[in-house]
């Protein structure tokens, strides 16, 4: 009897990575007919608003471009954790301590300030305030052994509170809960060029994404400290063999996947808004853990993955007139869920946490 | 001839890789079968097709004359089929009792039934004359003693065919002597055991007949009594090989004292202390063999000179300066180190043959900060060609190759290393015979290359076989310094179980 087909290498390595990803679309759209199908509605209606609502128009694909700028960065911190062996939970208020930053150098700079020149002192502005907040758990858990998974979600609650108290006490605009806007730093916006965009929120941050996603590949798979960055990943005793410091890799890793995050702060405060006000981040920190499993901790699939949970947001918005627009953050946990059982990387990382029996 | 267990022409395919390819096995009832191949020849492969782990591709699968291919698990072990695997699946918490009777509990009401689960235990340890220590818990026992508990896990769920995956790997010579009396005893009561090896003396010490593999093939089965090791080891190569020879390298030019360590001291995590005070001078051109059961303070002893453990009394010094700083200052200053536990510490399985090729050397193939490709690449293709490192594919990742094919990674990176002195911890550990025979001679050139090696082997053959000098760990000092003439497996074993002591030489 002939033997099974021998699948080439890069095939396998290609089912590998895309089968799980694959699976835990189709189980999402299965658990997404069924609710559908709950509420009387036909999935075909559904999903055929949910496309035009979102890639459809000019104006919808633009918002679904920026709701993807701001997935791009946190998912691209939460992945460059990963790969490191450390699970940022805190991408959250890293990305609102960043916005943060650049509104408040925004509004100190001078109003003549050379456009270019204030984009790049707020983009570093925006990576030092998220990269302090990243440094927290990079110290503790390299010095102390805390875990990050927690010390990120209670920094989530102080910093974010932390920042309110500020804008609501020091720096808010009258009967408001925004800072005032900058003066400087403004990026362009798509429909700057493109007429048809008007009124959409996309602009030239989405460059800086897509740039930053080249830049953590050449970084993780180019690069000494990338080679060193994921070998303790992946086995932590080895890259200590190795002669890799452990903990200063899980520290550096914390402080730039922070910094990653904050960054994305620049798409509301230079991009849209020209300011910075309380419930700034909206929940594009945690969905960020979601872009970095479903694009398998790949700067490319990261990439991919914004612009999916993107449309879903996106898309969810159009669909209200059938169905609760809550269906899509149903779906979006059921690829979480399904995604989270089947990557290997998490399960791996799961395990580790044991230790070495 | 009524054949307990069997499979004919199993085929069975991981991805691209064959790991059986015409496989067929036939166990007697109430014999000790043993299975021998180097790694990679598919042994464990057909074991877990037996044990319904798998389901061949091909091939079918008899259990006392009825057609079972494709099975599961559950089935076996319903139809008194089980396996104790190489790396045991006990939980550390639970005691003994409780890991033995998981799953297939004695119930009082919903609450599990201690004192009934406790007894069972006992009757069946003292049935098989398997002594484990039913209420202890299992992270507190010793390596033998866990593998008596998988042994009587799986006489607790009904097994009559035992299949042990390699059982002496990690298990000293007075446990392996244990071992082969319960596996007797067993037998006696009418048991069928297939074990798994590729320690050609232990075929010939325990089983009645073997089936040798080779390349996924099963190459002939023979009464052991009518075969002799040089006769296996042809069959499982394909060719003649050199078994171990013993007696040490003799004199040679021994030079000056490389490494030296006066009263080291080391504490574990748990403040435990680890290593007592030990004195020990390794010169170059000898190999010092470290002999003892295995957690005497041998991982300690190797790690606190690569720099993964930091001494906390005494000093090491190498020619003279004194060793400090963490693993990377111990290579740069010529130490290579090849570790215990190549998937632990010695290689990163989900990267590639050749940046495994290069991990502890990174600095040395970056530029800027960058890693240079086309050097690690042309390293890795020499290196996979000197010491011929099969599939010989750089880009694949080392996780895909055989164990003793990983290991021979480890030892093509830390041989070519520049160094002084070797740290070679169970350097054959797991790996084939045609691999020791390639592996103990780069040892021996290592020597007369004017190195200081120093030897740490679970295997007395290995240390017997390579060794100048030896000492004797116990209990985390050293029990005896003996010369090579001195020294055999009686005055060793009786060093290792503390039975005689001579304090450090």
């Amino acid at each position: 009897m002939a033997s099974p087909a021998h699948t080439s290498n890069w095939r396998g390595r290609v089912d590998e990575t895309l089968l799980p990803v694959i699976i835990a679309l189709l189980s999402a759209l299965v658990i997404g007919d069924v609710l559908i199908l709950s509420f009387g509605q036909s999935p075909a209606d559904v999903y055929k608003l949910l496309i035009e609502g979102s890639w459809g128009n000019a104006w919808g694909f633009g918002q679904v471009l920026f709701k993807t700028t701001t997935l791009i960065f946190t998912g691209l911190a939460v992945a460059l954790g990963l790969r490191a062996g450390v699970f940022n939970i805190g991408a959250e208020s890293q990305l609102a301590a960043g916005g943060f930053m650049a509104a408040l150098i925004g509004i100190m700079l001078p109003a003549a300030t050379p456009a270019l020149i204030a984009i790049l002192i707020c983009m570093l502005a925006a990576m030092i305030g998220g990269g302090a907040v990243g440094a927290v758990p990079g110290v503790l858990k390299a010095r102390f052994g805390a875990h990050e998974v927690i010390v990120t979600i209670m920094m989530n609650f102080v910093v974010l509170a932390l920042l309110n108290y500020i804008v609501a006490t020091h720096l808010h605009e009258p009967e408001t809960l925004r800072t005032p806007d900058v003066n400087a730093g403004q990026v362009w916006r798509l429909s700057d060029f493109w007429e048809s965009f008007h009124g959409s929120a996309a602009n030239g941050v989405l460059l800086i994404g897509v740039v930053l996603a080249a830049l953590v590949w050449f970084f993780l798979f180019r690069t000494r400290a990338g080679f060193e960055l994921r070998a303790v990943g992946l086995q932590p005793a080895a890259a200590e063999y190795g002669g890799i410091h452990v903990g200063r890799v899980w520290f550096t890793t914390l402080t730039l996947s922070g910094a990653i995050a904050g960054l994305g702060g620049i798409n509301y405060v230079l991009g849209y808004k020209g300011y910075y006000e309380e419930g700034f981040a909206g929940g594009a920190g945690f969905l960020g853990i979601a872009v970095a499993l479903v694009g398998r901790n790949h700067p490319m699939g990261v990439v991919l993955a914004a612009l999916l949970f993107a449309t879903l947001s996106q898309g969810g918005l159009a669909i209200h007139a059938l169905v609760p627009k809550d269906i899509v953050d149903v779906l979006q946990a059921a690829v979480i869920i399904a995604m989270a059982v089947s990557v290997p990387e998490v399960r791996r990382l799961l395990r580790q946490r044991g230790g070495r029996a | 001839m009524s054949s307990a267990i069997a499979a004919q022409d199993i085929h069975k395919h991981f991805g691209p890789v064959p790991a059986n390819a015409g496989a067929s096995v036939s166990v007697q009832a109430g014999e000790i079968h043993a299975v021998v191949g180097e790694n990679g020849a598919g042994k464990s492969t057909l074991m877990r097709i037996l044990s319904g782990m798998y389901a061949p591709d091909e091939g079918s699968v008899q259990v006392n004359g009825r057609d079972v291919t494709g099975w599961s698990t559950r089935e076996a072990i319903e139809a008194g089929v089980g396996m104790v695997h190489q790396h045991f699946m006990l939980v550390p918490t639970l005691t003994v009792a409780e890991n033995v009777v998981l799953g297939h509990e004695p119930k009082k009401g919903i609450r599990l039934d201690r004192a009934t689960a406790v007894q069972k235990v006992n009757e069946i340890a003292a049935r098989s004359r398997l002594s484990v220590p039913a209420e202890k818990l299992v992270s507190e026992l010793t390596v033998g003693e866990a593998q008596r508990v998988e042994i009587v896990k799986t006489l607790y769920r009904g097994a009559r065919i035992l299949i042990l995956d390699e059982p002496t790997a990690v298990l000293s010579p007075p446990e392996v002597q244990d071992l082969w009396q319960v596996l007797r005893q067993l037998r006696a009561d009418g048991g069928t055991i297939v074990v798994i090896t590729h320690k050609l003396d232990e075929v010939m010490e325990i089983s009645d007949r073997v089936t040798v593999m080779r390349q996924g093939r099963t190459v002939t089965t023979v009464n052991t009594r009518e075969t002799s090791p040089a006769e296996l080891a042809r069959a499982m190569v394909g060719r003649d090989v050199a078994l171990p020879a013993r007696g040490g390298g003799g004199g040679g030019g021994v030079g000056d004292v490389a490494l030296a360590l006066r009263g080291v001291r080391v504490k574990k995590r748990d403040g435990t202390i680890a290593l007592d005070g030990i004195n020990l001078e390794l010169r170059r051109g000898e190999i010092l063999g470290i002999a003892g059961v295995e957690g005497n303070g041998q991982t300690e002893l190797i790690e606190v000179i690569a720099g993964l453990l930091q001494v906390s009394g005494g000093d090491l010094k190498l020619f003279g300066q004194t060793l400090e700083g963490d693993a990377r200052s111990r290579f740069d200053a010529g130490i290579a180190h090849v570790p215990e536990d190549r998937h632990y510490r010695g290689l990163l399985l989900e990267y590639t043959v050749e940046d495994n090729l290069i991990l502890g050397l990174q600095h040395l193939f970056t530029n800027n900060g960058l890693l240079r490709r086309n050097a690690i690449h042309q390293n890795a293709v020499e290196k996979v060609k000197d010491f011929d490192i099969r599939p010989p594919r750089t880009e694949g990742t080392a996780g895909t190759l055989s164990g003793g094919n990983q290991q021979k990674i480890v030892i093509a990176r830390e041989l070519t290393r520049e160094h002084s002195v070797l740290l070679a911890a169970q350097p054959t550990r797991g790996v084939d015979v045609g691999a020791i025979e390639a592996i103990h001679t780069r040892l021996r050139a290592e020597r007369a290359a004017g190195k200081a090696v120093l030897l740490v082997s679970a295997d007395l053959n290995e240390i017997l076989a390579l060794s100048d000098r030896i000492a004797v760990l116990f209990r985390g000092r050293i029990a005896a310094t003996l010369s090579r003439d001195e020294a055999d497996q009686e005055r060793l074993g009786a060093y290792m179980t503390g039975a005689a002591s001579v304090g450090s030489a």
